[in-house]
């Protein structure tokens, strides 16, 4: 369980979280929504310390990571964590199967003789052929290089996933298959999920609880039930995708 | 315009804060992780190896210059052109060779570093080094640091060689010095310590050199603009530290005796 209070965290003189309190239960799938530059990368991006947080706590399994500064055990506390980044951000100096393959070297004792049999395993589970794995990250497409990605997370059985935009740029099909991959992480491995997005058909699908991020604080935090029926007139605006309401009055006001 | 500069010295001083603070962590993973022998391998190759041509190109044509320069005033107060081998070899070995070397070294290979490194930390590469059991330091920095600093001493006696040789050509079929004469010049006023002074001074150019354009590298922001921008900042800064550095490296080091 990932426990978040009270937390602050600001660029210079630019406040981007101004005080989040959320609880992540643990085999549960939150989704975080939002709009572009609410501040979801930098929550999630504190949540593994690849940002140190102003102020405020967070508890990971009862313990404060929020201003560990030991590399040992800051690195101990990352090995539960697998990070789907937005764009990827695939080595592209290696080829996609040693992509996948490099969190192996790191974080797990298997031999090296295992490896093509878990890229193999790993990129079938994402929807992408065995060949692929001679590729470089170069000469694939966006939606293939974020399921590559995801297959390198996916490799090191991570125990949290957290999950910058998994659908944006795929095509809807693809999205829908990424979907049901993060619910059946869920089912059969208890992976605890994380995802940030503005895909609402797919949150809708996947979340079993929904924080709206706004302007640097959650708005509202519940089940997809509740955002359904809210009367939060951002939230209502956020969920239908309407050009009209508060959230463009406010965008204008700045 | 007070106000400025003070945020401009501030603003340095918290760069040559956070770039020590690169070489303690360097220093903390090197003994704490396996060392990326494969890694450190094939960044000497890209450092060191790759920049031998233009290494010794560079050197050979100073060499000559020099043997030319020395050759004509020696020859227009004296009449005869007397101990050019002395003044190439020691220009080269004691100042050239180190110095050239940093800044061939620091423009091909630097730049390179620092646009690599840079791009990965644009595109969030860094950040997934964290997630996937390592970090950037292990990773990147060490190996880097080791071809920077195996390598630019080893460049810097192949310079010297070369840079004897472009002179020995120039004083013997220009000049008409005889090649034992341009030789003896060398042996006769050459000791131990003139080599130990170019050599620890390569040391420290290729230790500030990796220092730099890790940094640099790392600490990119930006997309693509703010690698241009670091890249063009690590050259820049390298070349520049070179020059002051061995300034005050020569005083020390000829105060120490060597």
């Amino acid at each position: 369980m990932i426990e978040i209070k009270n937390l602050h965290k600001n660029f210079g003189e630019k406040e981007v979280l101004k005080g989040i309190n959320l609880q992540i239960p643990e085999g549960k799938v939150t989704c975080i929504l939002g709009g572009s530059g609410c501040g979801k990368s930098t929550l999630i991006k504190c949540l593994i310390r690849l940002e140190e947080p102003t102020s405020g706590h967070i508890l990971v399994d009862g313990k404060d990571i929020t201003h560990l500064q030991n590399e040992i055990r800051l690195a101990a506390i990352r090995r539960h964590f697998g990070y789907l980044f937005q764009e990827g951000a695939l080595f592209d100096s290696m080829t996609v199967g040693e992509n996948v393959s490099f969190g192996l070297k790191y974080l797990t004792r298997i031999p090296e003789s295992e490896y093509p049999r878990i890229i193999k395993e790993k990129l079938a589970l994402v929807g992408l052929q065995e060949d692929v794995a001679k590729l470089n990250p170069s000469e694939l497409s966006g939606g293939m290089k974020k399921r590559v990605s995801l297959a390198r997370v996916l490799a090191v059985n991570p125990k949290v996933i957290l999950y910058d935009e998994p659908t944006t740029g795929l095509d809807p099909i693809m999205s829908d298959i990424i979907s049901d991959l993060i619910l059946d992480l869920k089912e059969k491995l208890k992976v605890t999920s994380v995802v940030i997005t503005h895909d609402m058909h797919s949150a809708f699908k996947i979340a079993d609880y929904i924080a709206f991020l706004y302007e640097g604080k959650i708005l509202l935090h519940g089940t997809p039930e509740e955002f359904r029926k809210t009367d939060n007139p951002y939230v209502k605006q956020f969920v239908s995708g309407s050009s009209h309401g508060p959230i463009q009055m406010k965008l204008m006001k700045e | 315009m007070i106000k400025r500069i003070g945020k401009y010295v501030a603003g340095l001083l918290a760069q040559v804060g956070e770039a020590t603070e690169m070489i303690r962590s360097s220093f903390f993973w090197l003994f704490r992780s396996k060392f990326e022998f494969h890694q450190a391998m094939n960044q000497g190759v890209a450092i060191g190896v790759n920049s031998f041509g233009v290494t010794a190109l560079t050197s050979l044509f100073t060499g000559m210059v020099l043997a030319l320069q020395a050759g004509n005033t020696i020859n227009s107060i004296f009449g005869d052109p007397i101990f050019v081998g002395t003044i190439v070899a020691f220009s080269l070995i004691r100042e050239l060779g180190p110095v050239l070397t940093g800044v061939v070294v620091s423009g091909r290979a630097g730049a390179a570093v620092t646009a690599q490194i840079g791009t990965m930390a644009v595109t969030e590469q860094i950040d997934a080094l964290y997630t996937l059991g390592t970090n950037p330091i292990r990773y990147l920095v060490i190996p880097r640091m080791f071809g920077f600093v195996l390598t630019i001493p080893i460049l810097t006696l192949f310079s010297n060689v070369f840079g004897i040789i472009g002179g020995y050509l120039v004083a013997v079929y220009a000049l008409g010095v005889p090649g034992e004469i341009y030789m003896t010049d060398i042996t006769t006023f050459m000791d131990v310590a003139d080599f130990l002074h170019g050599f620890i001074k390569s040391f420290i150019f290729a230790f500030m050199i990796g220092t730099v354009c890790c940094y640099k590298g790392i600490s990119t922001r930006g997309g693509a603009e703010g690698v241009g921008k670091s890249t063009t900042g690590a050259v820049v800064t390298t070349i520049v530290l070179i020059l002051v550095l061995d300034y005050f490296l020569t005083a020390i080091l000829t105060a120490l005796g060597i």
